[in-house]
Protein backbone atom coordinates (compact mmCIF):
# COMPACT_ATOMS: atom_id res chain seq x y z
CA UNK A 1 0.00 0.00 0.00
CA UNK A 2 1.27 3.52 -0.96
CA UNK A 3 2.05 5.87 2.01
CA UNK A 4 -0.72 8.34 -0.17
CA UNK A 5 -3.54 5.88 0.24
CA UNK A 6 -2.74 4.86 3.51
CA UNK A 7 -2.96 8.78 4.48
CA UNK A 8 -6.18 8.59 2.32
CA UNK A 9 -7.79 6.13 4.59
CA UNK A 10 -6.75 7.41 7.85
CA UNK A 11 -8.06 10.55 7.01
CA UNK A 12 -11.37 9.31 5.59
CA UNK A 13 -11.56 7.34 9.44
CA UNK A 14 -10.86 10.68 11.28
CA UNK A 15 -13.25 12.69 8.96
CA UNK A 16 -15.95 9.78 9.76
CA UNK A 17 -15.56 9.26 13.45
CA UNK A 18 -15.48 12.92 13.75
CA UNK A 19 -18.90 13.57 12.05
CA UNK A 20 -20.48 10.20 13.85
CA UNK A 21 -19.55 12.09 16.94
CA UNK A 22 -21.13 15.08 16.01
CA UNK A 23 -24.39 13.79 14.61
CA UNK A 24 -24.83 11.08 17.97
CA UNK A 25 -23.81 13.64 20.43
CA UNK A 26 -27.09 15.41 20.84
CA UNK A 27 -29.04 11.82 21.28
CA UNK A 28 -26.63 10.97 23.75
CA UNK A 29 -26.30 14.58 25.53
CA UNK A 30 -30.23 14.54 25.35
CA UNK A 31 -30.30 11.18 27.07
CA UNK A 32 -27.08 12.31 29.80
CA UNK A 33 -29.40 15.50 30.72
CA UNK A 34 -32.14 13.75 31.19
CA UNK A 35 -30.92 11.36 33.77
CA UNK A 36 -28.49 13.92 35.64
CA UNK A 37 -30.18 15.56 39.04
CA UNK A 38 -28.33 18.22 41.31
CA UNK A 39 -26.24 15.77 43.23
CA UNK A 40 -25.88 12.59 40.32
CA UNK A 41 -28.15 10.67 38.46
CA UNK A 42 -32.14 9.29 39.00
CA UNK A 43 -35.29 10.00 37.47
CA UNK A 44 -36.17 13.12 39.03
CA UNK A 45 -36.41 14.60 35.89
CA UNK A 46 -38.99 12.22 34.83
CA UNK A 47 -40.84 12.68 37.99
CA UNK A 48 -41.22 16.13 37.45
CA UNK A 49 -42.11 15.74 33.79
CA UNK A 50 -45.30 13.85 34.90
CA UNK A 51 -46.19 15.59 38.43
CA UNK A 52 -45.08 19.23 37.65
CA UNK A 53 -48.03 21.54 37.24
CA UNK A 54 -47.24 22.30 33.60
CA UNK A 55 -46.01 18.88 32.83
CA UNK A 56 -47.68 15.80 30.89
CA UNK A 57 -50.03 13.67 31.75
CA UNK A 58 -50.97 9.89 31.22
CA UNK A 59 -54.06 10.94 29.41
CA UNK A 60 -52.00 12.80 26.98
CA UNK A 61 -49.85 9.67 26.37
CA UNK A 62 -53.38 7.66 25.99
CA UNK A 63 -54.32 10.21 23.76
CA UNK A 64 -51.05 9.47 21.69
CA UNK A 65 -51.20 6.04 21.27
CA UNK A 66 -54.58 6.48 20.32
CA UNK A 67 -53.93 8.86 17.07
CA UNK A 68 -51.16 6.74 16.40
CA UNK A 69 -53.46 3.47 16.25
CA UNK A 70 -55.93 5.02 14.55
CA UNK A 71 -53.81 6.30 11.91
CA UNK A 72 -51.98 3.32 12.01
CA UNK A 73 -54.96 1.16 10.98
CA UNK A 74 -56.47 3.67 8.72
CA UNK A 75 -53.34 4.60 6.61
CA UNK A 76 -53.13 0.36 6.19
CA UNK A 77 -56.89 0.21 5.65
CA UNK A 78 -57.09 2.69 2.86
CA UNK A 79 -53.38 2.71 1.26
CA UNK A 80 -54.10 -1.42 1.38
CA UNK A 81 -57.17 -0.92 -0.84
CA UNK A 82 -56.44 1.80 -2.91
CA UNK A 83 -53.01 0.61 -3.78
CA UNK A 84 -54.57 -3.05 -4.75
CA UNK A 85 -56.88 -0.85 -7.39
CA UNK A 86 -54.63 1.89 -9.02
CA UNK A 87 -52.26 -1.55 -9.20
CA UNK A 88 -54.28 -4.25 -10.17
CA UNK A 89 -57.61 -2.87 -11.63
CA UNK A 90 -58.78 -0.25 -14.55
CA UNK A 91 -61.13 2.05 -13.88
CA UNK A 92 -62.47 5.16 -15.40
CA UNK A 93 -61.14 8.16 -13.17
CA UNK A 94 -57.88 5.53 -12.11
CA UNK A 95 -55.32 8.47 -13.23
CA UNK A 96 -56.84 11.19 -12.20
CA UNK A 97 -57.68 10.04 -8.18
CA UNK A 98 -54.08 8.81 -8.24
CA UNK A 99 -52.54 12.12 -9.41
CA UNK A 100 -55.36 14.42 -7.16
CA UNK A 101 -53.11 11.78 -4.33
CA UNK A 102 -49.92 13.11 -5.25
CA UNK A 103 -51.36 16.61 -5.31
CA UNK A 104 -51.80 16.50 -1.35
CA UNK A 105 -47.92 16.70 -1.11
CA UNK A 106 -47.88 20.28 -3.37
CA UNK A 107 -49.92 21.82 -1.10
CA UNK A 108 -48.57 23.03 2.05
CA UNK A 109 -50.06 21.59 5.18
CA UNK A 110 -50.71 25.04 6.91
CA UNK A 111 -52.92 26.25 3.77
CA UNK A 112 -55.35 23.13 4.26
CA UNK A 113 -54.89 22.97 7.88
CA UNK A 114 -57.32 26.23 8.64
CA UNK A 115 -59.80 25.06 6.43
CA UNK A 116 -59.95 22.12 7.74
CA UNK A 117 -60.25 23.07 11.31
CA UNK A 118 -63.40 25.27 10.11
CA UNK A 119 -64.58 21.96 8.22
CA UNK A 120 -64.26 19.59 11.22
CA UNK A 121 -66.14 21.64 13.23
CA UNK A 122 -69.12 21.55 10.41
CA UNK A 123 -68.78 17.67 10.88
CA UNK A 124 -68.57 17.71 14.60
CA UNK A 125 -65.08 16.60 14.94
CA UNK A 126 -63.76 19.62 16.59
CA UNK A 127 -61.15 19.10 19.09
CA UNK A 128 -61.67 15.35 18.86
CA UNK A 129 -58.70 12.34 18.27
CA UNK A 130 -60.79 11.19 15.62
CA UNK A 131 -60.98 14.26 13.34
CA UNK A 132 -57.10 14.98 14.22
CA UNK A 133 -56.51 10.95 13.16
CA UNK A 134 -58.86 11.15 10.14
CA UNK A 135 -56.66 14.45 8.92
CA UNK A 136 -53.27 12.70 9.62
CA UNK A 137 -54.07 9.48 7.29
CA UNK A 138 -54.82 12.20 4.43
CA UNK A 139 -51.49 13.88 4.88
CA UNK A 140 -49.85 10.14 4.96
CA UNK A 141 -51.80 9.11 1.74
CA UNK A 142 -49.90 10.13 -1.48
CA UNK A 143 -46.33 7.94 0.11
CA UNK A 144 -48.95 5.19 1.06
CA UNK A 145 -50.75 4.73 -1.75
CA UNK A 146 -47.39 5.37 -3.80
CA UNK A 147 -45.59 2.45 -2.15
CA UNK A 148 -48.65 0.38 -2.16
CA UNK A 149 -49.39 0.73 -6.11
CA UNK A 150 -45.82 -0.26 -6.26
CA UNK A 151 -45.85 -3.21 -4.42
CA UNK A 152 -49.12 -4.43 -5.84
CA UNK A 153 -47.48 -3.42 -9.28
CA UNK A 154 -44.84 -6.23 -8.68
CA UNK A 155 -46.24 -9.01 -7.46
CA UNK A 156 -46.42 -11.41 -10.49
CA UNK A 157 -49.58 -12.01 -12.95
CA UNK A 158 -49.21 -15.52 -12.30
CA UNK A 159 -49.73 -15.54 -8.43
CA UNK A 160 -53.27 -13.86 -9.57
CA UNK A 161 -54.30 -15.67 -11.85
CA UNK A 162 -53.47 -18.77 -10.55
CA UNK A 163 -55.49 -18.30 -7.40
CA UNK A 164 -58.34 -16.97 -9.74
CA UNK A 165 -58.25 -20.31 -11.46
CA UNK A 166 -58.59 -21.97 -8.11
CA UNK A 167 -61.74 -19.97 -7.48
CA UNK A 168 -60.70 -17.16 -5.00
CA UNK A 169 -62.76 -13.78 -5.80
CA UNK A 170 -61.04 -10.76 -5.81
CA UNK A 171 -61.71 -10.56 -1.63
CA UNK A 172 -59.62 -13.51 -1.23
CA UNK A 173 -57.25 -13.19 -3.57
CA UNK A 174 -56.37 -9.79 -2.13
CA UNK A 175 -56.57 -11.49 1.43
CA UNK A 176 -54.86 -14.82 1.18
CA UNK A 177 -52.44 -14.34 -2.12
CA UNK A 178 -52.02 -10.68 -2.37
CA UNK A 179 -51.19 -9.26 1.10
CA UNK A 180 -48.56 -11.89 2.20
CA UNK A 181 -46.62 -10.85 -0.91
CA UNK A 182 -47.13 -7.17 -0.11
CA UNK A 183 -45.82 -7.61 3.40
CA UNK A 184 -42.85 -5.02 3.56
CA UNK A 185 -45.09 -2.13 1.81
CA UNK A 186 -47.81 -2.56 4.49
CA UNK A 187 -44.30 -2.41 7.00
CA UNK A 188 -42.49 0.54 5.38
CA UNK A 189 -46.29 2.02 5.34
CA UNK A 190 -47.26 0.98 8.74
CA UNK A 191 -44.09 2.58 10.54
CA UNK A 192 -44.04 5.76 8.37
CA UNK A 193 -47.45 6.44 10.04
CA UNK A 194 -46.60 5.62 13.33
CA UNK A 195 -43.65 7.33 13.13
CA UNK A 196 -45.86 10.56 11.63
CA UNK A 197 -48.63 10.56 13.96
CA UNK A 198 -46.60 10.47 17.42
CA UNK A 199 -44.44 12.58 16.72
CA UNK A 200 -46.48 15.50 14.85
CA UNK A 201 -47.32 18.86 15.99
CA UNK A 202 -48.46 21.16 13.78
CA UNK A 203 -51.83 19.25 12.90
CA UNK A 204 -52.93 18.52 16.43
CA UNK A 205 -51.70 22.11 17.41
CA UNK A 206 -54.35 23.44 15.18
CA UNK A 207 -57.12 20.96 15.54
CA UNK A 208 -56.65 20.11 19.28
CA UNK A 209 -57.70 23.13 21.65
CA UNK A 210 -58.49 21.50 25.30
CA UNK A 211 -55.39 20.45 27.36
CA UNK A 212 -57.36 17.49 27.70
CA UNK A 213 -56.98 15.92 24.23
CA UNK A 214 -53.63 16.91 23.51
CA UNK A 215 -51.11 14.66 22.39
CA UNK A 216 -47.53 13.89 24.23
CA UNK A 217 -45.90 16.05 21.65
CA UNK A 218 -48.28 18.93 22.65
CA UNK A 219 -47.80 18.44 25.79
CA UNK A 220 -44.16 18.31 25.79
CA UNK A 221 -44.27 21.57 24.08
CA UNK A 222 -46.44 23.26 26.11
CA UNK A 223 -44.25 22.58 28.96
CA UNK A 224 -41.69 25.31 27.22
CA UNK A 225 -44.36 27.49 25.14
CA UNK A 226 -46.83 27.86 28.00
CA UNK A 227 -44.30 28.40 30.60
CA UNK A 228 -43.65 32.40 31.51
CA UNK A 229 -41.37 32.08 33.77
CA UNK A 230 -38.20 29.90 33.68
CA UNK A 231 -38.11 26.76 31.66
CA UNK A 232 -37.51 23.61 33.08
CA UNK A 233 -34.83 22.49 30.97
CA UNK A 234 -34.73 19.15 32.79
CA UNK A 235 -37.95 18.01 32.38
CA UNK A 236 -38.01 19.07 28.96
CA UNK A 237 -34.90 16.95 27.97
CA UNK A 238 -36.74 13.65 29.87
CA UNK A 239 -39.66 14.69 27.94
CA UNK A 240 -37.98 14.57 24.81
CA UNK A 241 -36.09 11.21 25.21
CA UNK A 242 -39.77 9.92 26.17
CA UNK A 243 -41.02 10.79 23.23
CA UNK A 244 -37.78 9.54 21.12
CA UNK A 245 -37.33 6.47 22.61
CA UNK A 246 -39.96 4.26 21.15
CA UNK A 247 -38.91 6.08 17.75
CA UNK A 248 -35.79 5.42 17.86
CA UNK A 249 -36.27 1.96 18.79
CA UNK A 250 -38.16 0.91 15.51
CA UNK A 251 -35.26 2.44 13.31
CA UNK A 252 -33.33 0.13 15.20
CA UNK A 253 -34.93 -2.80 14.31
CA UNK A 254 -36.40 -1.86 11.15
CA UNK A 255 -34.04 0.07 9.52
CA UNK A 256 -34.16 -1.89 6.43
CA UNK A 257 -38.18 -0.93 5.98
CA UNK A 258 -37.10 2.67 6.81
CA UNK A 259 -34.56 3.07 3.99
CA UNK A 260 -37.13 1.69 1.77
CA UNK A 261 -39.65 3.85 2.44
CA UNK A 262 -37.50 7.12 2.12
CA UNK A 263 -35.62 5.91 -1.18
CA UNK A 264 -38.97 4.41 -2.61
CA UNK A 265 -39.98 7.81 -4.04
CA UNK A 266 -36.28 8.78 -5.19
CA UNK A 267 -35.56 5.83 -7.35
CA UNK A 268 -39.00 5.57 -9.32
CA UNK A 269 -39.54 9.79 -9.35
CA UNK B 1 -54.00 -22.87 -3.33
CA UNK B 2 -55.12 -26.01 -5.17
CA UNK B 3 -57.43 -26.65 -2.56
CA UNK B 4 -59.50 -24.03 -2.49
CA UNK B 5 -62.92 -24.76 -3.45
CA UNK B 6 -64.13 -23.22 -6.53
CA UNK B 7 -66.45 -19.98 -6.01
CA UNK B 8 -70.08 -20.92 -6.31
CA UNK B 9 -71.13 -18.20 -8.69
CA UNK B 10 -67.92 -18.74 -11.04
CA UNK B 11 -68.95 -15.31 -12.29
CA UNK B 12 -65.50 -14.09 -11.18
CA UNK B 13 -63.33 -15.75 -13.30
CA UNK B 14 -61.62 -13.49 -16.02
CA UNK B 15 -59.70 -16.07 -17.92
CA UNK B 16 -61.77 -17.24 -20.77
CA UNK B 17 -60.79 -21.28 -21.59
CA UNK B 18 -58.09 -21.03 -24.28
CA UNK B 19 -58.85 -23.96 -26.25
CA UNK B 20 -62.58 -22.42 -26.54
CA UNK B 21 -62.75 -21.94 -30.28
CA UNK B 22 -64.40 -18.34 -29.61
CA UNK B 23 -64.27 -16.38 -26.90
CA UNK B 24 -67.66 -15.28 -25.79
CA UNK B 25 -67.38 -11.70 -26.15
CA UNK B 26 -70.60 -10.24 -24.56
CA UNK B 27 -69.30 -12.07 -21.45
CA UNK B 28 -65.64 -10.69 -21.56
CA UNK B 29 -66.89 -7.37 -21.83
CA UNK B 30 -68.75 -7.99 -19.14
CA UNK B 31 -66.23 -9.18 -17.05
CA UNK B 32 -64.40 -6.38 -17.94
CA UNK B 33 -66.68 -3.82 -17.10
CA UNK B 34 -67.04 -5.83 -13.42
CA UNK B 35 -63.15 -5.57 -12.89
CA UNK B 36 -63.56 -2.21 -13.34
CA UNK B 37 -66.40 -1.91 -10.98
CA UNK B 38 -64.25 -3.89 -8.42
CA UNK B 39 -60.98 -1.86 -8.88
CA UNK B 40 -63.47 1.59 -8.68
CA UNK B 41 -65.09 0.01 -5.33
CA UNK B 42 -61.80 -0.13 -3.70
CA UNK B 43 -60.40 3.08 -4.62
CA UNK B 44 -63.59 4.72 -2.92
CA UNK B 45 -62.01 5.02 0.70
CA UNK B 46 -59.16 6.75 -1.05
CA UNK B 47 -61.49 9.06 -3.18
CA UNK B 48 -63.99 9.64 -0.10
CA UNK B 49 -60.53 10.52 1.75
CA UNK B 50 -59.17 12.79 -0.74
CA UNK B 51 -61.97 14.18 -1.79
CA UNK B 52 -63.45 15.09 1.82
CA UNK B 53 -60.13 16.29 3.44
CA UNK B 54 -57.85 18.07 0.88
CA UNK B 55 -60.13 18.79 -2.62
CA UNK B 56 -63.32 20.30 -0.27
CA UNK B 57 -60.79 21.96 2.42
CA UNK B 58 -58.85 23.27 -0.72
CA UNK B 59 -61.76 25.19 -2.44
CA UNK B 60 -63.12 26.27 1.33
CA UNK B 61 -59.75 27.65 1.92
CA UNK B 62 -60.77 29.86 -1.13
CA UNK B 63 -63.85 30.98 0.01
CA UNK B 64 -62.41 31.42 3.27
CA UNK B 65 -60.16 34.24 1.99
CA UNK B 66 -63.07 36.14 0.53
CA UNK B 67 -64.62 36.48 3.42
CA UNK B 68 -64.22 38.09 7.17
CA UNK B 69 -64.63 35.01 8.98
CA UNK B 70 -64.00 35.23 12.50
CA UNK B 71 -62.95 32.12 14.72
CA UNK B 72 -66.75 32.32 16.67
CA UNK B 73 -69.91 33.89 14.85
CA UNK B 74 -71.29 34.43 11.36
CA UNK B 75 -68.52 35.00 7.91
CA UNK B 76 -69.53 37.87 5.97
CA UNK B 77 -68.06 38.81 2.11
CA UNK B 78 -65.64 41.28 2.58
CA UNK B 79 -64.38 40.67 -0.84
CA UNK B 80 -61.33 41.92 -1.55
CA UNK B 81 -60.43 42.93 2.02
CA UNK B 82 -57.93 40.14 3.27
CA UNK B 83 -55.83 39.99 -0.14
CA UNK B 84 -55.83 44.07 0.26
CA UNK B 85 -55.19 43.88 3.44
CA UNK B 86 -51.74 41.81 3.37
CA UNK B 87 -50.07 44.64 1.70
CA UNK B 88 -50.37 46.41 4.68
CA UNK B 89 -49.38 43.95 7.25
CA UNK B 90 -46.07 44.87 8.42
CA UNK B 91 -45.51 41.32 10.02
CA UNK B 92 -46.33 39.80 6.45
CA UNK B 93 -43.54 41.99 4.81
CA UNK B 94 -40.95 40.76 7.73
CA UNK B 95 -41.80 37.44 7.31
CA UNK B 96 -41.84 37.33 3.35
CA UNK B 97 -38.04 38.28 3.55
CA UNK B 98 -37.10 35.91 6.66
CA UNK B 99 -38.59 32.91 4.85
CA UNK B 100 -36.74 33.65 1.57
CA UNK B 101 -33.75 34.68 3.02
CA UNK B 102 -33.70 31.31 5.68
CA UNK B 103 -35.03 29.34 2.42
CA UNK B 104 -32.15 30.34 0.36
CA UNK B 105 -29.22 29.89 3.20
CA UNK B 106 -31.16 26.59 4.47
CA UNK B 107 -31.35 25.32 0.97
CA UNK B 108 -27.46 25.59 -0.08
CA UNK B 109 -26.29 24.85 3.93
CA UNK B 110 -28.63 21.31 3.81
CA UNK B 111 -27.57 20.59 0.11
CA UNK B 112 -23.80 21.00 0.44
CA UNK B 113 -23.82 18.73 4.08
CA UNK B 114 -25.86 15.97 2.25
CA UNK B 115 -24.15 15.60 -1.02
CA UNK B 116 -20.87 15.84 1.13
CA UNK B 117 -22.11 12.99 3.79
CA UNK B 118 -23.33 10.91 0.25
CA UNK B 119 -19.90 10.95 -1.57
CA UNK B 120 -18.40 10.02 2.11
CA UNK B 121 -20.86 6.91 2.69
CA UNK B 122 -20.93 6.38 -1.33
CA UNK B 123 -18.58 3.22 -1.30
CA UNK B 124 -18.93 0.19 0.33
CA UNK B 125 -15.69 -0.13 2.86
CA UNK B 126 -15.51 -1.17 6.53
CA UNK B 127 -17.41 1.39 8.81
CA UNK B 128 -19.35 2.59 6.77
CA UNK B 129 -22.94 1.13 7.86
CA UNK B 130 -22.12 2.47 11.22
CA UNK B 131 -21.43 6.09 8.93
CA UNK B 132 -24.64 5.64 7.67
CA UNK B 133 -27.05 4.74 10.36
CA UNK B 134 -24.93 7.85 12.93
CA UNK B 135 -26.21 10.37 10.01
CA UNK B 136 -30.22 8.85 9.88
CA UNK B 137 -30.78 8.56 13.19
CA UNK B 138 -31.32 12.08 13.67
CA UNK B 139 -34.40 11.30 11.13
CA UNK B 140 -35.80 9.18 13.85
CA UNK B 141 -36.69 11.78 16.15
CA UNK B 142 -39.72 14.00 15.79
CA UNK B 143 -38.79 17.38 14.47
CA UNK B 144 -40.61 19.01 17.32
CA UNK B 145 -39.02 17.24 20.06
CA UNK B 146 -35.67 17.72 18.12
CA UNK B 147 -36.25 21.61 18.30
CA UNK B 148 -37.01 21.06 21.79
CA UNK B 149 -33.67 18.77 22.32
CA UNK B 150 -31.65 21.85 20.65
CA UNK B 151 -33.54 24.16 22.85
CA UNK B 152 -31.73 22.60 25.87
CA UNK B 153 -28.64 21.78 23.98
CA UNK B 154 -28.17 25.05 23.56
CA UNK B 155 -29.68 27.04 26.64
CA UNK B 156 -27.31 28.01 28.85
CA UNK B 157 -28.69 26.33 32.14
CA UNK B 158 -28.00 23.03 31.28
CA UNK B 159 -26.46 23.31 27.45
CA UNK B 160 -22.97 22.08 27.21
CA UNK B 161 -22.37 24.08 24.12
CA UNK B 162 -21.85 27.40 25.84
CA UNK B 163 -19.44 25.96 28.53
CA UNK B 164 -17.50 24.59 26.23
CA UNK B 165 -17.06 27.45 23.90
CA UNK B 166 -16.30 29.95 26.94
CA UNK B 167 -13.83 27.21 27.67
CA UNK B 168 -11.46 26.96 24.59
CA UNK B 169 -12.04 31.41 24.62
CA UNK B 170 -14.56 31.80 21.71
CA UNK B 171 -17.06 33.81 23.65
CA UNK B 172 -17.27 35.30 27.38
CA UNK B 173 -20.18 35.77 29.31
CA UNK B 174 -23.83 34.84 28.51
CA UNK B 175 -24.59 34.08 25.78
CA UNK B 176 -28.63 33.76 24.53
CA UNK B 177 -28.18 31.57 21.74
CA UNK B 178 -31.73 31.33 20.43
CA UNK B 179 -33.06 34.27 21.37
CA UNK B 180 -29.58 36.75 21.66
CA UNK B 181 -30.04 37.93 18.29
CA UNK B 182 -31.65 37.25 15.21
CA UNK B 183 -28.20 36.19 13.65
CA UNK B 184 -27.86 33.74 16.43
CA UNK B 185 -31.58 32.59 16.44
CA UNK B 186 -31.69 31.86 12.53
CA UNK B 187 -28.60 29.78 13.03
CA UNK B 188 -29.44 27.86 15.72
CA UNK B 189 -32.69 26.76 13.83
CA UNK B 190 -30.22 26.25 10.88
CA UNK B 191 -27.93 24.17 13.29
CA UNK B 192 -31.09 22.02 14.03
CA UNK B 193 -32.77 21.35 10.82
CA UNK B 194 -29.06 19.94 9.25
CA UNK B 195 -28.18 17.36 12.38
CA UNK B 196 -32.12 16.41 11.63
CA UNK B 197 -32.64 16.37 7.61
CA UNK B 198 -28.93 15.90 6.50
CA UNK B 199 -29.21 12.38 6.69
CA UNK B 200 -32.60 12.07 4.75
CA UNK B 201 -31.50 14.17 2.16
CA UNK B 202 -27.99 11.88 1.71
CA UNK B 203 -29.57 8.69 1.61
CA UNK B 204 -31.72 10.18 -1.74
CA UNK B 205 -28.70 11.84 -2.96
CA UNK B 206 -26.85 8.31 -2.36
CA UNK B 207 -29.42 6.16 -4.75
CA UNK B 208 -28.80 8.47 -7.21
CA UNK B 209 -25.20 7.97 -6.79
CA UNK B 210 -25.50 4.16 -6.72
CA UNK B 211 -27.97 4.24 -9.33
CA UNK B 212 -24.91 5.85 -11.76
CA UNK B 213 -23.11 2.43 -13.43
CA UNK B 214 -19.38 1.88 -12.76
CA UNK B 215 -18.60 1.67 -16.54
CA UNK B 216 -19.60 5.21 -17.13
CA UNK B 217 -16.59 5.76 -14.13
CA UNK B 218 -14.59 3.54 -15.77
CA UNK B 219 -14.88 4.96 -19.13
CA UNK B 220 -13.97 8.37 -17.62
CA UNK B 221 -10.80 7.07 -16.21
CA UNK B 222 -9.76 5.78 -19.47
CA UNK B 223 -10.35 8.96 -20.86
CA UNK B 224 -7.49 10.68 -18.51
CA UNK B 225 -10.32 12.32 -16.62
CA UNK B 226 -9.02 13.91 -13.12
CA UNK B 227 -11.53 13.15 -10.11
CA UNK B 228 -12.83 17.01 -10.11
CA UNK B 229 -13.66 16.36 -13.76
CA UNK B 230 -15.21 13.13 -13.49
CA UNK B 231 -17.65 14.65 -10.63
CA UNK B 232 -18.56 18.07 -12.66
CA UNK B 233 -18.90 16.53 -16.10
CA UNK B 234 -20.04 12.90 -15.33
CA UNK B 235 -21.47 13.15 -11.48
CA UNK B 236 -23.25 15.98 -11.37
CA UNK B 237 -24.77 15.61 -14.89
CA UNK B 238 -26.09 12.46 -14.10
CA UNK B 239 -27.71 12.87 -10.50
CA UNK B 240 -29.57 15.71 -12.48
CA UNK B 241 -33.08 14.46 -11.09
CA UNK B 242 -32.37 13.54 -7.93
CA UNK B 243 -30.66 16.61 -7.09
CA UNK B 244 -33.72 18.15 -9.07
CA UNK B 245 -35.94 16.21 -6.56
CA UNK B 246 -33.74 17.09 -3.49
CA UNK B 247 -33.85 20.73 -4.03
CA UNK B 248 -37.40 20.73 -4.16
CA UNK B 249 -37.83 19.21 -1.68
CA UNK B 250 -35.65 21.57 0.49
CA UNK B 251 -37.18 24.29 -0.76
CA UNK B 252 -40.61 23.70 0.43
CA UNK B 253 -39.65 22.70 3.44
CA UNK B 254 -38.05 25.58 4.08
CA UNK B 255 -40.95 27.69 2.92
CA UNK B 256 -43.08 26.01 5.10
CA UNK B 257 -40.89 26.15 8.17
CA UNK B 258 -43.04 26.33 11.31
CA UNK B 259 -41.67 23.95 14.53
CA UNK B 260 -38.28 25.29 14.12
CA UNK B 261 -39.04 28.74 14.72
CA UNK B 262 -42.06 28.73 16.85
CA UNK B 263 -40.11 25.76 19.38
CA UNK B 264 -37.01 27.45 19.21
CA UNK B 265 -36.82 30.68 18.63
CA UNK B 266 -40.27 31.73 19.32
CA UNK B 267 -39.98 33.98 16.42
CA UNK B 268 -37.68 36.40 18.03
CA UNK B 269 -36.12 38.42 18.91
CA UNK B 270 -38.27 41.01 17.70
CA UNK B 271 -40.21 38.99 15.40
CA UNK B 272 -36.87 38.37 13.44
CA UNK B 273 -37.57 35.10 13.23
CA UNK B 274 -40.98 34.93 12.44
CA UNK B 275 -41.42 32.96 9.55
CA UNK B 276 -44.39 32.70 6.91
CA UNK B 277 -46.76 29.80 8.35
CA UNK B 278 -46.17 31.31 11.73
CA UNK B 279 -47.83 34.53 10.56
CA UNK B 280 -51.07 32.39 9.11
CA UNK B 281 -51.22 30.71 12.67
CA UNK B 282 -50.90 33.75 14.38
CA UNK B 283 -53.75 35.55 11.92
CA UNK B 284 -55.89 32.60 12.66
CA UNK B 285 -55.37 31.68 16.55
CA UNK B 286 -54.15 34.68 17.80
CA UNK B 287 -55.83 37.30 16.31
CA UNK B 288 -58.59 34.93 15.39
CA UNK B 289 -59.32 36.57 11.95
CA UNK B 290 -59.62 33.14 9.77
CA UNK B 291 -60.34 35.15 6.39
CA UNK B 292 -57.18 36.86 6.89
CA UNK B 293 -54.92 33.72 7.39
CA UNK B 294 -56.90 32.19 4.56
CA UNK B 295 -55.42 34.68 2.13
CA UNK B 296 -52.28 34.43 3.01
CA UNK B 297 -52.48 30.86 2.90
CA UNK B 298 -54.00 30.98 -0.92
CA UNK B 299 -51.00 33.83 -1.93
CA UNK B 300 -48.35 30.94 -0.02
CA UNK B 301 -49.85 28.24 -2.23
CA UNK B 302 -49.93 30.02 -5.20
CA UNK B 303 -46.35 30.30 -5.08
CA UNK B 304 -46.02 26.76 -3.94
CA UNK B 305 -47.62 25.89 -7.41
CA UNK B 306 -46.13 27.85 -10.23
CA UNK B 307 -42.30 27.04 -8.51
CA UNK B 308 -43.87 23.34 -8.50
CA UNK B 309 -45.15 23.31 -11.99
CA UNK B 310 -42.14 25.58 -13.35
CA UNK B 311 -39.96 22.64 -11.58
CA UNK B 312 -41.66 19.91 -13.30
CA UNK B 313 -41.21 21.14 -16.55
CA UNK B 314 -38.02 21.96 -15.86
CA UNK B 315 -37.12 18.33 -15.41
CA UNK B 316 -39.48 17.34 -17.93
CA UNK B 317 -37.58 18.91 -20.81
CA UNK B 318 -34.36 17.69 -19.54
CA UNK B 319 -35.15 13.98 -19.34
Amino acid sequence: MTRSSLAGRWGYYVTGTALAILFLSPLLWSGWASLRTGTGFGLENYDRLFTSDNGIRVHHVVNSLTVSALTVAGTLLVATLGGYAFGRFRFPGRDLLFLLTLAILMVPYATILIALYVLLGWIGLQDSLIGLSLVLIMFQLPFSIFMMRNSFEAVPRELEESAQVDGCNSVSTLLRIMLPAVKPGLVTVGLFAFLTSWSEFFAPLILLNSTDQFTTTLAVVNMRTASHGSIDYAALEAGVVFMAVPCLLLFAFMQRSYVRGFTSGALKG
Amino acid sequence: MSTLTPSRSGKARPLPAPEAPRPPRRFRRGAARSRAALGALYATPTAVMVGLFFLVPLVLVGWMSLHKWPLLGAPTMNVPDNYTRIADNELVASAVWFTVKYTVLMTVGLFVVAFGLALLVQQRRRGVGFLRTAFLLPMAVGFASASLLFLGLLSDEIGPISDLLRKIGVIDGYVSWTSGSSESALGSAMVLVLWRFAGFNMLILLTGLQAIPLEVYEAARIDGASRWQTFRRVTIPLMRPTIALVLTMMITGSLLAFDQFWILTRGGPDNSTTSLVMVIYREAFIRLDLGSAAAISVALLAVLVVFNVIQLGVLRRRS
